[in-house]
């Protein structure tokens, strides 16, 4: 994905596809539902990864095995009760692989932020296992897993927010090599710090300077460099740019693929703008509902999407150009997306699915798998996208469901995506 | 474009907005904005944040503080002066004759107050129905803007209502009182895209149904591209270029919206493809008073651009404020 | 054009020298508040007469002059005279040094069970706001009993246990009642701080739990306890005259205390009610001034301030 030579990143991408049809192994056939807290007799197993991973590295850096985060809803006046679980994540699995990058798409309440911060320890995964490097960091706690964080870092949506206020651009890049026994005395660290400002295209007088004194794309460069300034191996870049001017923007994607270029990182950029995630991407990973419903490589996802929601994700899109706009057809979805607390059963989106069919598609949770003729690391999540994929499955009109009917009126919190603030996690 | 003759519904007129604080310099957010809009046309206004489009919005509705703010200009709906109407008289227009959907729909919505009460409301007051037949045509316009078993819903609380649903009923409360002038506030920013495109497209259907003008402020250029039929882009609050959105999107002129256009992913692009970025930020602006206050950041600014202010001037359907426009190679 | 615009980027950036950071700002902003100017002035005066009280005062506060005393009787305490500019008090002593004087021991009183009371309401709603858990809980619910407890209620039975009512007594009494109001408020802000971006950013970065307590999110939440602080230090002032007044504090007559020199003046309300009004006065005065720094300091710390 770097942008100047991107030649040379899709040669490398394809280099990992080699060796990668080969079976995942047994270790990774788990032995247990990961939903404790579930007694509906609701058919919520995990996604089982199907045998043949396919385009997935074959030694990643980062494998995610069946990862469910559950946050408890919690009433009561003297004694906590809990009264239901929000599903935020509930069974996802991929795979990155060195210097790939890998895109995490969905609308909020989808449980990609929460996933990611499942992936850097930042929320405890309820269930499964977080190899980083071959190493489990899922059950890691206390000075192991704080002296762990420095190989993998956080690029956070709001650059204000997300930088102390009262600390100089300085002390803040310092903070985390102190953190981590990364400074080499006075002279050295200030070289690295100037290297660090020029690195992310900033002058070395901004290290004196505190954050509010900085526009909003100069803010999330600190932001990366301070992630950088302990030189992990993975960045996690969560709406990278979604609090940016448009105009920023491609200022940032660019710096960040040019870093990737330079100092070989790998990145898992979470974003609901899949025009975003597409351009950074080398694969994509779509998500609904807690799980991974579509994984593909980037330009196989745009071209060809195989489930129904990618494909209406794609539709909603506005291009900005009046002639396509014109001609698309949209694929328009009817109702809101359901309480993560009360999550369908079967196909997680058969209640807004055009596609649906009976049965099978309300009981039985679709897996991952591959599909007969597509590219090699395309994976959906879906009974009937050979039939969909054919044309001999027609879209059919929806009656929208509302979210709220589930658990009554107020149960739920509105914005399953601040679950975590609402809670007061 | 509809080329509708005679006056236009609203007429904008060198629209001026300036922010006074004590103890600090003016800040002028609107700086000589004109505009048209026919009956039943669509226009966006398209800019980043503090390019000037929402306050544009506000002052064509008046809802600026009246403190610390200074607005010059003329705002005409239907040939009457809104700036300088009696506050009594602007409140009945607001609401009858030109309403707005905001992009937050949980902070405009009242909420202690059940929505349908929120829009009985303003039908009693601007259409005089009494309570029952108000009730009715509350659950008729609920079901009109798509929200399932209205009759239900109506006792529902803004909380207990998803985004989405929130901004329909924002919209229909907009269009109770059947509006000839909409204005549309970065309406669907907050909400998920499956979500914005059921709003803009029950937006287009509203607008086609209800014969209302539309004027859809964004930052969004994909949003406009298929919405709306003249597009304004605002730069540091004037208009730097205006187009029929075929020949904006197709040609643009102006090196601001030819480099937006260039700097933002496109999931129609092939492959691959570098952005090309636009340098600097807002911060870097020069004023109008004497220069493009693009220039600073534009990569087609000559000294002329640092010098000269350059004045809007329409050609052929197209107003274009540039000393070195991109040339116009496919027109 | 390209380098104009970065050289112009670089200047900008450089032309702030050192950067300035949010103290910094909200202390600019202070300078320019006219309210924020009136408490200081108030205050700086108050803290100038206390210091060199020993010095501007012309006579000892438990010095008695014949030439007032001789003058004493019931209906009539002497006005001002020659050499006492403020006349007698009931017992013949200089009013004027007295009133002098008795700002170090409303300073003392004030600002000290001002400090203690912030002292450790900082600790506990530290350790609450960073902990959570049980640790929150118990903390919480004995500051909830305190609070519950009006405050001079409260200060009046804390000083009433005390075996001799003193000084010491009054600055614990009137401590004490400041200690929940901190300690909830940093509680509240910190519990706010440990969901932010920035204290989330910082543990990611693998920063040690202690450090981003009290590097993150201390520094970020104490603002409003400042704030707090200055107000609070009003009140105590006026809790310290009060205790003083129901006599709970030092009963030493010779001592001058404005709290006390209006309680004793009451008796003599209709013979010269200057004795009660100028220490009344003077006690709101200075409660004043340090309500109207804190209102401004809680303007200027105002995030909605911040560009």
């Amino acid at each position: 994905m770097n942008g100047a030579d991107s030649a040379d990143g899709r040669a490398a991408g394809g280099a990992h596809e080699e060796g990668i049809a080969r079976e995942r192994g047994p270790e990774h056939v788990h032995d247990h539902s990961v939903d404790r807290g579930v007694d509906r007799g609701v058919d919520r197993g995990v996604d089982r990864t199907s045998g043949s991973s396919g385009e997935p590295p074959a030694e990643p850096l980062l494998d995610v095995r069946d990862v469910a985060v559950h946050f408890p809803i919690r009433r009561g006046l003297v004694l906590d009760r809990t009264i239901g679980h929000v599903f935020a994540v509930d069974g996802v699995s991929l795979r990155i692989g060195r210097g790939e990058t890998y895109g995490l798409v969905g609308e909020s309440g989808c449980g990609k932020s929460t996933l990611g911060r499942a992936i850097l320890r930042l929320e405890k995964p309820t269930a499964g296992q977080v190899f980083f490097d071959g190493r489990d960091i899922a059950p890691l706690k206390g000075e192991e897993l704080r002296t762990m964080r420095r190989r993998f870092q956080m690029v956070f949506q709001d650059p204000m927010s997300s930088l102390d206020p009262r600390q100089s651009v300085q002390s803040l890049l310092t903070e985390g090599m102190k953190a981590h026994g990364l400074t080499r005395g006075a002279a050295a660290d200030g070289k690295r710090l100037r290297e660090l400002v020029d690195a992310v295209g900033l002058p070395a007088a901004a290290l004196r300077r505190y954050p509010h004194e900085f526009s909003g794309g100069q803010r999330q460069r600190i932001g990366i460099a301070r992630a950088l300034c302990v030189e992990p191996d993975l960045i996690v870049a969560d709406e990278p740019v979604s609090a940016l001017d448009v105009s920023v923007q491609a200022q940032v994607l660019n710096l960040l693929e040019r870093l990737q270029a330079e100092l070989g990182l790998t990145y898992l950029v979470i974003a609901h703008d899949l025009a975003v995630v597409r351009h950074v991407s080398d694969r994509v990973g779509v998500m609904y509902l807690g799980g991974l419903v579509e994984e593909a490589p980037s330009q196989a996802l745009y071209d060809e999407p195989l489930h129904p929601y990618t494909r209406a994700l794609l539709s909603a899109i506005p291009v900005p150009d009046p002639e396509l706009e014109d001609r698309r057809e949209r694929i328009l979805l009817t109702g809101d997306l359901p309480s993560p607390a009360a999550p369908p059963p079967g196909c997680r989106f058969h209640t807004r699915c055009p596609w649906r069919q009976p049965e099978r598609c309300d009981t039985e949770r679709p897996q991952l798998r591959v599909v007969e003729g597509t590219v090699p690391g395309h994976r959906v999540a879906c009974h009937y996208a050979e039939e969909i994929r054919s044309g001999a499955l027609r879209p059919h009109r929806v009656e929208p469901a509302v979210a709220e009917d589930v658990l009554g009126p107020g149960a739920v919190p509105d914005q399953p995506g601040s679950v975590t603030e609402i809670l007061g996690r | 474009m509809t080329g509708s003759k005679g006056a236009p519904l609203l007429q904008v007129r060198d629209l001026r907005v300036a922010f006074r604080r004590r103890g600090e310099p003016e800040t002028v957010a609107v700086d000589g904005v004109s505009f048209d809009v026919a009956a039943g046309q669509v226009v966006g206004l398209v800019g980043e944040s503090g390019c000037g489009k929402s306050v544009t919005s506000m002052a064509i509705m008046r809802l600026l503080p009246q403190r610390g703010v200074h607005i010059t200009g003329s705002v005409k709906l239907d040939g009457e002066e809104l700036l300088t109407l009696s506050d009594a008289r602007m409140r009945e227009r607001r609401g009858r004759d030109l309403s707005m959907v905001f992009q937050d729909p949980l902070s405009s919505l009242n909420p202690v107050i059940p929505i349908g009460l929120q829009i009985t409301e303003v039908l009693r007051r601007h259409r005089g129905m009494d309570k029952e037949k108000a009730r009715e045509a509350a659950v008729e316009l609920l079901d009109r803007v798509g929200i399932p078993d209205p009759r239900r819903r109506i006792t529902a609380y803004p909380h207990q209502l998803s985004g989405g649903m929130r901004q329909r009923v924002m919209i229909a409360i907009a269009l109770a009182c059947a509006p000839r002038l909409l204005i549309a506030d970065e309406p669907t920013t907050a909400l998920d895209v499956t979500i914005q495109a059921q709003i803009l497209e029950l937006l287009k259907e509203m607008v086609a149904e209800t014969g209302a003008a539309l004027i859809m402020i964004t930052h969004d250029l994909g949003v406009v591209a298929g919405l709306c039929e003249t597009v304004n882009v605002l730069y540091a609050g004037r208009i730097v270029e205006r187009a029929q959105r075929h020949r904006l999107f197709g040609t643009p002129r102006h090196p601001y919206t030819h480099g937006l256009l260039r700097s933002i992913p496109r999931l129609d692009a092939p492959a691959g493809e570098a952005l090309e970025a636009i340098p600097g930020s807002v911060v870097d602006n020069v004023p109008w008073t004497h220069a493009c206050a693009f220039a600073p950041r534009c990569h087609r600014s000559v000294e002329r651009c640092l010098e000269v202010t350059p004045a809007g001037e329409t050609t052929g359907g197209r107003l274009l404020r540039c000393h070195n426009p991109v040339p116009a190679s496919a027109e | 054009m390209t380098t104009t615009w970065a050289q112009r980027r670089k200047d900008r950036i450089d032309d702030l020298a050192g950067g300035r950071s949010l103290t910094s700002e909200a202390l600019r902003r202070l300078r320019r508040d006219p309210v924020a100017l009136t408490g200081g002035v108030i205050i700086g005066l108050f803290v100038l007469v206390a210091a060199f009280a020993p010095l501007l005062a012309p006579h000892g506060p438990a010095e008695t002059f014949p030439q007032l005393q001789q003058d004493l009787r019931p209906g009539n305490i002497p006005g001002p005279t020659a050499g006492f500019p403020l006349g007698s008090d009931q017992l013949g002593r200089d009013f004027l040094s007295r009133m002098i004087l008795a700002s170090q021991q409303t300073l003392l009183v004030g600002v000290l069970a001002t400090l203690i009371g912030l002292a450790v309401g900082i600790v506990i709603g530290t350790v609450a706001g960073a902990f959570g858990g049980w640790v929150d809980t118990l903390l919480m619910r004995i500051t909830d009993v305190l609070l519950a407890i009006p405050s001079l209620l409260l200060a009046i039975s804390v000083a009433a246990l005390a075996a001799s009512p003193s000084q010491t007594t009054v600055i614990i009494a009137v401590a004490i009642v400041g200690v929940p109001i901190f300690a909830r408020l940093l509680r509240g802000s910190m519990l706010a701080q440990r969901n932010s971006d920035h204290v989330v950013a910082a543990t990611a970065l693998g920063v040690k739990r202690p450090a981003v307590v009290l590097r993150h999110m201390l520094p970020n939440a104490i603002g409003p306890v400042i704030v707090q602080a200055t107000l609070t230090l009003a009140t105590a002032i006026l809790d310290a005259a009060a205790l003083s007044f129901l006599g709970l504090g030092d009963a030493d007559p010779g001592r001058a205390e404005w709290g006390l020199m209006l309680a004793q003046a009451q008796t003599y309300l209709d013979v010269r009610p200057a004795l009660a009004f100028l220490p009344a006065f003077a006690i709101i005065a200075v409660a004043l001034g340090f309500t109207l720094l804190g209102e401004s300091l809680r303007e200027a710390l105002d995030p909605k301030g911040r560009r």
